[in-house]
């Protein structure tokens, strides 16, 4: 699950010279799974972690600013953020995202039904030992 | 402990319509079943349909339902089916219904819910504060001169009545989806109306089962790692009296209940998950405990529930214009470019005539268009060009669809797809959330036939 074709120069030349890189690049997608639908003019988004070490990566990697600044061409408003730890879980709002909701929306995607998977396509940094723990289903 | 057992077989207008007589073909000892037909904007097409015609105005796609379980019923099934394919006029779908079972030799009494209407009460009084726009704070006065429905999402409270009146079928209109469920639960078990930790745990189960197959693997996001999907079983929930829930589907069938589908499922749709409103309770998310108890069972327990609000929610529907969507195939080198040029065209075209649309939208599919901004495009040889505007003025929107069509000889090399013709002109029924106190919505049931 290391070797991926999108890691970094840093992470292959470690690899190389035979030390190990103190990072990855991986995808949200890699550790954990989404859902995402309408609610109004806005949508949700819940994105739950494969496991309790995925769950605490979230929890501290994956923060309503930075959902926000991803999704900032689309207009998301102010994106809040909800911990549900008993499903290790958190379930992001994104008020206006849709551009007028299900009903008055031009685009192909006037529901949000691709919102989650746009958001699992999000790149991230982390510990290659940690994510080989976050990985596991 | 005693547990009833609730399905769900129609989970969208427009769902398989052959769901219901199977999912019953497949769990014979089914007690309810529970099918859910109105999204937001339903509403207005129904409303349209019954300007044409009076006695139309719900889905009449549930008497070929109630048809194709009149078998299973003469052949003994004690089946009960709870919806609200009612929509605008739940007495004409019962009369339907009503004569559909008469037509198949079976008696069965039909209980009516009404009252969840408050088109008339919103416009007569489109100054009054809780009409306002719930997200956008404006006023009701700026379209109610537009609105075309109204409706109330009221609780399980009447689902239960007409079950305790002895009703087979019950057929209502804008019950909020979850609370078919829920109504179903107290009519079974007797559990107070003050009872919110049965009642939110019962909302949850129909939160679940309320968009039929997204509980049983559609839409997961390991659908294809999903055994069978083109055979997935629809879900069904069983409740014992203390509202503890399993969540499972008939033997043989495709899909797959798991914690990652239940989990996916509860998380839909839903905003501050310790503050989720039904008409029946409010509900925290945060106290659930999920667990793989089986093949294909998950439980679901520990909801917390509190005192509903004073309100209900109300989904209003106006009209706001016009709009079209016409799409063309390009391929070939440089596609994306061709693609971009084409659409500028079309609008530039549009604004030189001084038929400048309200809004517009291009997008190149194929090119990551639901994620436009987000995720770059990659190469690509062929993309769909999709143009969509919206205006308040109908001949704006149709010289639009006649000015796409000019591209077929004027526009790119290996532009395509035309064939199905000029795109329709549809009109918009924008969405308007508000709430109403619960005093003024009339709630009723009546049952009748059988015997």
């Amino acid at each position: 699950m290391l070797y991926r074709p999108d890691r970094s120069v840093e992470a292959a030349s470690a690899e190389i010279t035979g030390t190990l890189p103190t990072s990855i690049a991986i995808r949200l997608g890699d550790i954990a799974h989404a859902r995402s639908g309408d609610k109004g003019g806005g949508a949700n988004i819940g994105v739950l972690a494969f496991n309790e070490e995925g769950f605490e990566f979230l929890l501290s990697t994956l923060s309503a600013d930075r959902v926000a600044a991803y999704f900032e061409p689309m207009q998301p408003g102010e994106v809040r953020r909800y911990e549900l730890p008993n499903l290790l879980a958190l379930n992001f709002v994104l008020p206006t995202v849709l551009a007028g909701g299900g009903s008055r929306s031009l685009r192909i995607d006037a529901q949000g039904k691709c919102l989650g998977q746009i958001l699992l396509e999000m790149p991230l940094e982390i510990d290659p030992q940690r994510f080989a723990r976050c990985a596991r289903r | 402990m005693p547990t009833i057992t609730i399905g769900n077989a129609q989970g969208f207008w427009g769902d398989q319509p052959d769901a219901p007589a199977r999912l019953l073909e497949q769990y014979p000892a089914l007690d309810f079943l529970t099918l859910d037909y109105l999204a937001e904007v339903s509403m207005s097409i129904l409303a349209l349909q019954r300007e044409r015609e009076p006695h139309a105005g719900y889905a009449r796609d549930f008497v070929d339902v109630v048809r194709s379980l009149a078998p299973a019923w003469r052949a003994g099934s004690r089946l009960r089916v709870v919806c609200n394919a009612g929509g605008l006029n739940p007495e004409a779908c019962a009369q339907a219904c009503g004569r559909a079972l008469a037509e198949a030799g079976v008696r069965k009494r039909i209980g009516i819910v009404r009252g969840d209407d408050v088109l008339d009460l919103l416009r007569k009084n489109p100054g009054e504060a809780s009409f306002r726009n719930l997200e956008s704070g404006r006023p009701l006065r700026e379209v109610a001169d537009r609105l075309i429905t109204a409706n109330a999402y009221i609780g399980g409270r009447a689902v239960a009545r007409a079950l305790d009146q002895g009703a087979d079928i019950v057929i209502s209109g804008r019950v909020a989806d979850p609370s078919l469920t829920v109504g179903i639960c107290v009519h079974a078990f007797g559990w107070s109306w003050t009872d919110y930790a049965r009642l939110a745990n019962a909302t949850v189960g129909g939160h679940i089962i309320e968009c039929g197959a997204q509980a049983t693997g559609g839409i997961a996001t390991h659908w294809l790692e999903v055994p069978e999907p083109g055979n997935v079983g629809f879900p069904v929930l069983e409740v014992n009296e203390n509202a503890d829930l399993v969540v499972t589907k008939p033997r043989g069938t495709g899909g797959e209940v798991s914690l990652r589908t239940v989990k996916e499922q509860l998380l839909y749709e839903i905003g501050d998950p310790k503050n989720y409103l039904s008409p029946d309770c409010r509900v925290d998310f945060s106290t659930l405990r999920v667990a793989a108890v089986g093949p294909d069972r998950v439980s679901v327990t520990g909801a917390g529930g509190s005192a509903p609000p004073d309100t209900f929610k109300v989904s209003a529907t106006y009209r706001d214009g016009y709009s079209a969507s016409g799409s063309l195939t390009i391929f070939g080198r440089d596609a994306l470019a061709k693609a971009r040029r084409s659409g500028e065209i079309i609008l530039e075209r549009l604004r030189r005539a001084g038929l400048e649309c309200e809004r517009s939208e291009v997008e190149y599919l194929g090119a990551n268009a639901a994620a436009r901004g987000i995720l770059s495009s990659p190469v690509l040889l062929e993309t769909v060009l999709r143009i969509s505007v919206a205006d308040p003025r109908r001949e704006v929107v149709e010289r639009f669809t006649r000015e796409l069509a000019a591209l077929i000889t004027g526009g790119p090399q290996g532009l395509t797809g035309y064939a199905a013709g000029r795109p329709g002109v549809h009109p918009v029924f924008a969405f308007w959330p508000c709430l109403v106190s619960r005093e003024r919505v009339i709630v009723s049931t009546s049952v009748s036939g059988g015997g």
